[in-house]
């Protein structure tokens, strides 16, 4: 047993407080926001250029002046505000987003991510990767622990081009949480039905504790 | 000094030559000056450098100008919606350079303000570092980003006087201030010009000193990704 896509959103959702201003990476980090727990407010930043980003549309109010960064329609809420791009990237790069949540290819036992691009393969770019993990104060990745071939992601040192260096302090994977520390990483929580043994079984970078 | 004209065709009289670089904004296709991208494919103008954040798709935005191979070079920070722009980068046709999407939103910001370069922790130990001055600043390595300043731009907004004064709508502003601000020209279409004295001064987004010429017509705003839920 492990948490499946949406039972690693939820658990991601936790780590949320109320009054916090975050960023939503594309795929499961933008789950999170369906998990949100109750009495919490949280603020979501669009880094095309809006903070307080509203549910999917109704086909009536659908508005092709209003999306998401991922370019999908999206609705607007009481407190939203609009801005540009140059704006949106100032507070991200000044430190006032307090959270982002992302996927990830790989991370490494130092912080270090990747998840932009694998040489040989199609490149289409960073977008707003790059700013965000250098710039927000904590960066959280939700991924799944192994590839499809069954390697881990959770490594030594990244392999692929990197993200950025020692940025992410925390791992949600579908087998457990871990927190990026001293001479390694500390299992923090495991996953429904999966034990210690399991966890270090699948990862390839340094555990302590 | 009159600002406003009859046609993107006529709002470009003058503005095109082969070789220039020119700064579009959008994001996707949310907000692109769709109707001056299409005179510019109709003016035939070669080898020429886009600053965007996005390159349209196969048949819309800045993918148009990639059909017609007018588009030397792409300074972005995702084209990942375009067949053919990856079929040309591949075949070594196109050449990109990718920027972060923060790095390029300022370096268009610093472009316009005056700011030949900032330095900047993203993209410090990456790909995006190599050959760039790397400096300590509290102990925080940062590097040096240099500022976009374009030949021309073309940028969309909602509303304008005949000033230029210009308002834009939801997250349709995304990359055009920016991008507007760094032209040395800058010509922008909106989807209706009124009279000035007609906007609140309070309300403006982008003062019209940015803006040089202005031209008003019925813009398609084709969605990418339609997400809706059940009314």
């Amino acid at each position: 047993m492990a948490w499946d896509r949406n039972q690693m959103a939820a658990r991601a959702a936790q780590e949320l407080q109320d009054g916090m201003y975050v960023n939503l990476g594309i795929g499961i980090p933008t789950l999170v926001a369906n998990y949100i727990p109750e009495g919490v407010q949280v603020t979501l930043q669009s880094e095309n250029g809006m903070l307080g980003i509203g549910p999917f549309p109704t086909e009536n109010e659908v508005d092709a002046d209003l999306i998401n960064a991922g370019k999908q329609t999206v609705t607007a809420l009481p407190h939203t505000a609009y801005f540009d791009s140059s704006e949106s990237f100032a507070m991200i790069r000044g430190g006032k987003i307090n959270m982002a949540i992302l996927g990830a290819m790989e991370v490494a036992e130092n912080g270090d991510i990747a998840n932009w691009m694998i040489p040989g393969k199609l490149v289409k770019g960073m977008g707003g990767a790059m700013d965000l993990v250098a710039g927000v104060a904590r960066v959280i990745v939700v991924m799944d622990h192994t590839n499809k071939a069954g390697e881990s992601k959770v490594l030594k040192a990244c392999t692929l081009p990197l993200t950025a260096q020692g940025v992410v302090k925390r791992i949600i994977s579908n087998l457990g949480v871990l927190d990026v520390g001293e001479g390694g990483l500390k299992i923090v929580e495991c996953a429904d039905g999966v034990t210690e043994a399991e966890i270090r079984a699948a990862t390839e970078a340094t555990i302590v504790n | 000094m009159k600002k406003v004209y009859g046609s993107a065709h006529d709002a470009l009289d003058g503005l095109l030559f082969d070789g220039m670089t020119i700064a579009a904004g959008g994001f996707g296709l949310c907000g692109i000056p769709e109707l001056l991208i299409d005179a510019i494919r109709e003016a035939g103008t070669k080898d020429i450098t886009v600053a965007s954040n996005n390159c349209g798709v196969d048949d819309f935005g800045l993918g148009v100008l990639l059909k017609t191979r007018q588009i030397r070079k792409m300074m972005s920070s995702y084209v990942g919606e375009n067949a053919e722009f990856m079929r040309q980068y591949l075949s070594g046709e196109l050449e990109l350079e990718f920027n972060p999407q923060g790095t390029l939103a300022e370096r268009m910001r610093a472009g316009g303000a005056g700011i030949p370069g900032f330095y900047t922790k993203t993209g410090v130990g990456t790909v995006i570092a190599e050959g760039k001055e790397h400096k300590e600043f509290g102990g925080e390595t940062y590097i040096l980003e240099r500022a976009i300043v374009a030949d021309l731009a073309i940028v969309k907004a909602w509303k304008a006087d005949t000033t230029g004064n210009a308002i834009f709508r939801k997250t349709a502003r995304n990359f055009n201030p920016p991008a507007a601000k760094c032209g040395k020209i800058c010509v922008l279409e909106v989807e209706e010009i009124v009279e000035t004295g007609m906007l609140d001064p309070d309300a403006i987004h982008l003062p019209g000193i940015y803006v040089h010429r202005l031209i008003q017509g019925q813009h398609e705003k084709r969605i990418e990704q339609r997400t809706v839920r059940a009314a």
